[in-house]
């Protein structure tokens, strides 16, 4: 076998051990799924009327709220399933296991691997489930395959920069507990964003905010070809920041991996 | 997969110097050890034996030295090391979310072992180290002693010819400490190398061929336990007596001796041979003097240890000062 064939068996198994675990204990993929549920049902069934009416005085394209809160709520579950491997990197960094990997002859990348593609499978599989819920709550989409395609494209994208970037949190943490803090921030950038409400509403300073970070792009992106609204240059912005932020998390997380150690 | 000729030294380290920060680990030590031998690096916490262990297993760099392990230089070509060696740190390096046999099955794909061979490398080693009953629980309900032998069953998966143990008793029950010694004896036996670091002296004494003692980052001593030993005379023989008036016959009698009068016992230098304790007995009994009980003294590691690492003349110092 070549060099390139041992490093995916070992990425194979490492990426086997990770679903693994998340099968055994499946609270974290779990949480995954509920906090965005919960946070979807609060803002449809609780606060959905008056946002919605006032989204209709607008006129932000939306017949319903439930339909311009979805796609940021997909989002959500997006950024939330990728940030849980922060916590799952720094468990096995701080471990002893790590030691036992680096002293034997496998491919170093695949403890890695491994993990990026299991994150992204249970987030893949997160996703799904919420776009259900929101199916049963009166999310119409009115997107053809080719756009739904175009849709799961940038979510895998969103999904693979987010991970790198939980992976690299996950490197410099000190301990799974700074691990699973640092994430919150990326979690709930979305509420800061166009995710619940147009940024046309918000103070002027929010608004700047909303308006440059990187949620917003994306949000619309997924928004325009699952409901039709406009694109525009968002979809340019959303993938220049995936890249961006997945290239520079990856090359940073290979040095971390990569360094030698202290002790 | 190596197609080096057998080279005769398992590992072999010369001037090995490490230093984290502005402290210096390691200052220089060479060490030689032969295949299908048990080689004991001894010493204190924060000797620097973990230090060795994880420079010796391509986990961390040294600063300066040449060091090869199955013949193959570590900073080099450290995949050609790994692929020898197996290595069983201090800390457990096991997967606690997993069971015993997932663990082991992790380790065997990892060694591309294929999947039944996998299965049944994982059946036999679950069978030797006693934890076929305990396969299907999760690691996280082991106790300590089951967690050791499952990490060095997963050391076991690929078979290492030279296996790196550092610590691999300490904070076992005196049960399993046994164990692991008779694991270890087997390992030799069936042709392993075993490289182990102990800060008992014990521990080296019953396994190690040789030992070599670490303190501070330098080597202080090395050798087979016998010679070792050889290096601190304090072999004596103790005689106690019944009353003060015995002790005091046999004082007078027995020159360069000496004497407790609390204990009402007589320390004599003696290298504890059969000829000398009959000839002692001789004169005690031409003086017609009664002995309660005699013990006779060899010097242990233990002494070695303390005389070598300078640590008991410290603590004396300190009480006299």
């Amino acid at each position: 076998m070549s060099a390139l064939t041992y490093a995916l068996t070992d990425s194979a198994t490492m990426l086997r051990r990770n679903l693994r675990h998340a099968l055994r204990y499946p609270s974290m993929t779990l949480a995954g799924v509920m906090t965005p549920v919960i946070i979807l049902l609060l803002f449809v069934g609780v606060l959905g009327d008056t946002l919605g009416t006032g989204l209709g005085r607008m006129g932000g394209g939306a017949t319903s709220y439930v339909d311009y809160v979805a796609p940021g709520i997909i989002l959500m579950t997006v950024a939330g399933g990728c940030m849980a491997t922060a916590v799952a990197v720094c468990v096995d960094m701080t471990g002893g296991i790590i030691n036992r990997f680096r002293t034997m002859a496998i491919s170093r990348a695949s403890v890695l691997t491994g993990h990026v593609v299991g994150s992204l499978i249970q987030t893949l599989i997160s996703t799904a489930l919420v776009i259900g819920v929101a199916v049963l709550l009166g999310f119409r989409p009115t997107a053809d395959p080719l756009e739904w395609l175009a849709v799961i494209g940038l979510l895998v994208l969103v999904a693979f920069a987010l991970t790198w970037l939980a992976v690299l949190i996950g490197l410099i943490s000190k301990s799974p507990e700074s691990a699973s803090n640092t994430p919150l921030l990326i979690q709930f950038l979305p509420f800061i964003s166009s995710a619940f409400v147009p940024v046309d509403s918000m103070p002027a300073g929010v608004r700047w905010f909303a308006e440059h970070q990187p949620f917003t792009p994306i949000i619309e992106t997924v928004r325009g070809l699952l409901l039709g609204t406009p694109v525009a240059g968002n979809a340019a912005t959303a993938v220049a920041w995936c890249v961006g932020v997945g290239l520079l998390s990856y090359l940073g997380a290979r040095a971390v991996f990569n360094r030698p150690r202290a002790s | 997969m190596n197609q080096h000729t057998t080279p005769p030294l398992a590992v072999s380290a010369s001037g090995l110097r490490k230093s984290f920060g502005d402290k210096t680990v390691l200052d220089g030590i060479d060490l030689d050890v032969a295949e299908g031998t048990i080689f004991a690096l001894l010493g204190p916490n924060g000797a620097g034996k973990t230090t060795t262990v994880q420079i010796l297993s391509t986990l961390i760099t040294a600063d300066g030295g040449d060091v090869r392990v199955a013949g193959h230089d570590v900073a080099q070509d450290a995949d050609a090391v790994r692929a020898a060696i197996g290595v069983t740190g201090q800390f457990s390096a096991v997967d606690e979310l997993l069971t015993g046999e997932e663990n082991l099955i992790l380790i065997a794909d990892l060694h591309h072992l294929g999947r039944s061979e996998g299965r049944r490398r994982a059946a036999e080693l679950l069978g030797r180290f006693d934890l076929a009953e305990a396969a299907t629980r999760t690691v996280a309900t082991y106790s300590g002693g089951m967690r050791r032998r499952l990490d060095l069953a997963m050391t076991l998966v690929g078979r290492p010819r030279i296996i790196f143990l550092d610590e691999p008793t300490t904070g076992l029950d005196p049960r399993s400490r046994r164990t692991m010694w008779q694991i270890v004896r087997e390992l030799v036996a069936e042709g392993a190398t075993i490289f182990l670091t102990t800060q008992y002296l014990e521990e080296a004494d019953q396994l190690a061929d040789r030992i070599a003692v670490l303190d501070r980052g330098r080597l202080v001593a090395e050798g087979t336990a016998d010679e070792l030993k050889r290096l601190v005379p304090g072999g004596h023989i103790r005689l106690r007596f019944a009353d003060a008036g015995g002790l005091a016959a046999a004082a007078r009698s027995l020159a360069g001796s000496s004497r407790d009068d609390e204990a009402l016992t007589l320390q004599l230098p003696s290298d504890g041979s059969v000829h000398a304790v009959r000839a002692l007995l001789a004169r005690l009994d031409a003086a017609a003097i009664g002995v309660e009980e005699l013990s006779i003294h060899t010097p242990d590691l233990d002494d070695v240890f303390l005389a070598l690492t300078g640590t008991p003349d410290e603590n004396h110092q300190e009480l006299i000062a």
